[in-house]
């Protein structure tokens, strides 16, 4: 074989994983919130670290297939860690960042050796029964997490010495959508490698896997850590931008809305998560202005309608609308 | 005589009471192209999975080489050259064929664990995957999705991802299923002109395609293997004959 031979395929499979320009106009996009609604960056700032939870349980989900109910267990591992080390005196924000993804990725290298052993409905009841153990761990040591009254006392140092976290939430936002900017590049390189093929390898034919050679167990492992590592930073980022932290960010709510929120966009496909986040907490901010008690029941109709109408979600639905969409299913 | 490709000694499985494979001993010289062949439920299937590690025996060895797998995973199987493909398509629907070789060929490479590497870099990989498509002339479709593919075309993607593995055995189970009879032929000298170096065994019903492109061939009844023989022999036997048609009057 001559290389010429390879040169159509190998720009082929360029081509897949190529920027596309609405990608660049989607990500100055979300700079407009610092200018237009100036007011609003508290609410971007959750959008982004939920975004950034959602994208880290689409390379688990939408990627490898791996279905979990209990994801909300990393957020919130990394959410305490976070904020335990800002409440013992140490509130540089990047530092325990850091070391939250650190105890949230050891946290999911552990129990990936339980879960790339099942698939499922006994992964759903596994990762459920993962997520439960955690937060109820979390409920009854309240000595050390505080309990149902949530985690006091974190006090956080000024973003790189210089900006502080205010009301306003501009420090907030920057460097929530930072962070989220910085992981979606990782994560999009990481779906277009050789092992990113592999993990979509393993969502489309498991029983195929091992019979072309191939170890899913130990891809699994390998993914769950490197999300679990992800949510860790989403959890931390909460933690730190809201210098506090509830049992909520380790229940089961957390776990099936970050689910919602990615069937919703579409999982799969990198941006469902983001999109899904953005609709899905805009419509709570409006709807439960005008009625909170029904804000699940208009979630509730959306999740059918979408599940329904868009089975890809609804980023799968624009990309049939449009020739030049992603077509990565 | 060298060692044998592949060899099985004493290999047993039951379900309960029911015996789906007895005491099978089987040699596969290098560059074999056997046919193994029996009715229905006779436990053709059962024997590739237990030799590839599908299903564990309940009692015996198997030899790649001389060197003993018995206890080794399907996948470690596989990297040492003992592979199969499936009777019913079992490929990746949404993958491109040229990305579904293209992964047989990166875990095959030790690639597929990278995870901060693009894809396009490993050109030789790519390379690789696509020149096994045009050997199955599949180089036209391959990017497409496997299933938008036609199905004869799906059942060369079966060869092709098993070739990417670099097989020293390969099992082919019914790899001309589904597929009409015309075009099987062509299916099959797909198959009679892989290299020489792998030991071919496939499952095949139609006995014209056996009897064309087999040089020896097994036959299988009840978990047992009845005999092993040229075509020329497997036609003459009289047990072989009291099978088929036997089995055909009570059909």
């Amino acid at each position: 074989m001559t290389s010429s031979a390879a040169a159509e395929p190998q720009r082929y499979l360029e081509a897949q994983i190529r920027w596309r320009p609405l990608e660049i106009v989607f990500w100055l996009a979300t700079l407009l919130p610092f200018v237009l609604t100036p007011s609003y960056l508290v609410l971007a700032s959750q959008i982004a670290i939920t975004a950034l939870f959602a994208l880290s349980l689409d390379l688990i989900l939408g990627y490898a297939g791996i279905v979990s109910l209990g994801h909300a267990a990393y957020f919130g591992f990394g959410s305490y860690t976070a904020g335990l080390i800002a409440k013992w005196g140490w509130g540089e924000p990047l530092s325990g960042l850091i070391i939250a993804a650190a105890a949230a990725g050891l946290l999911g290298y552990l129990t990936s050796f339980i879960i790339a052993r099942f698939r499922h409905l006994a992964l759903i009841m596994i990762t459920l029964g993962l997520g439960l153990l955690l937060a109820e761990a979390a409920n009854s040591a309240s000595w050390l997490t505080g309990g149902a009254d949530g985690l006091q006392g974190v006090r956080m140092w000024n973003l790189l010495g210089i900006f502080p976290f205010d009301l306003y939430g501009t420090a907030a936002y920057g460097y929530a959508l930072a962070m989220l900017f910085l992981l979606f590049l990782v994560a999009r390189r990481l779906i277009n490698s050789p092992f990113g093929l592999a993990l979509r390898g393993i969502r489309e034919n498991a029983v195929r896997m091992p019979a072309i050679g191939a170890p899913s167990p130990a891809h699994i492992r390998k993914i769950y850590t490197i999300a679990a590592v992800i949510a860790g930073v989403a959890g931390a980022l909460l933690a730190q931008t809201t210098e506090t932290v509830s049992l909520e960010t380790l229940s089961f709510q957390r776990s099936a809305d970050v689910l919602v929120i990615l069937i919703l966009g579409g999982a799969g496909r990198l941006y469902g998560g983001i999109v899904g986040a953005i609709i899905y907490m805009v419509a709570r901010d409006q709807l439960s202005d005008i009625n909170p008690q029904y804000w699940y029941f208009w979630i509730g109709t959306l999740l059918v309608a979408v599940v329904i109408f868009l089975p890809n979600g609804i980023l799968g639905g624009l990309a049939r609308l449009m020739p030049s969409g992603r077509s990565r299913a | 005589m060298s060692t044998a490709a592949l060899s099985t000694r004493g290999l047993d499985k039951s379900f309960g009471s029911l015996v789906v494979a007895k005491n099978i001993e089987l040699d596969l010289p290098r560059g074999a192209r056997y046919a193994l062949i029996g009715p229905n439920g006779a436990g053709k299937t059962t024997l590739i999975n237990l030799i590839t590690g599908m299903l564990k025996p309940d009692g015996g060895r198997i030899l790649l080489e001389g060197e003993e797998v018995t206890a080794l995973r399907p996948e470690e199987r596989v990297k040492r050259g003992l592979v199969r493909t499936f009777q019913i398509n079992t490929l990746f629907p949404h993958l491109s064929a040229l990305e579904a070789v293209t992964l047989a060929v990166c875990e095959r490479r030790g690639y597929a664990g990278t995870w901060w590497q693009k894809l396009p870099a490993y050109a030789d990989a790519i390379e690789e995957a696509y020149s096994i498509l045009l050997s199955l002339r599949l180089g036209a479709s391959c990017y497409r999705p496997t299933r938008e593919l036609a199905y004869g075309q799906q059942r060369l993607l079966e060869i092709a991802l098993a070739l990417a593995t670099n097989p020293k055995v390969l099992l082919l189970d019914e790899p001309a299923a589904g597929v009409p009879q015309g075009e099987s032929a062509e299916l099959f000298s797909v198959i009679a002109d892989l290299s020489e170096d792998i030991a071919v065994l496939f499952i095949e019903h139609d006995m014209n395609v056996v009897f064309r492109f087999a040089r020896r061939i097994i036959v299988m009844v009840g978990g047992r293997i009845l005999v092993e023989g040229t075509p020329k022999e497997i036609a003459a036997d009289a047990r072989v004959r009291e099978v088929y048609l036997g089995g055909a009057h009570h059909g």
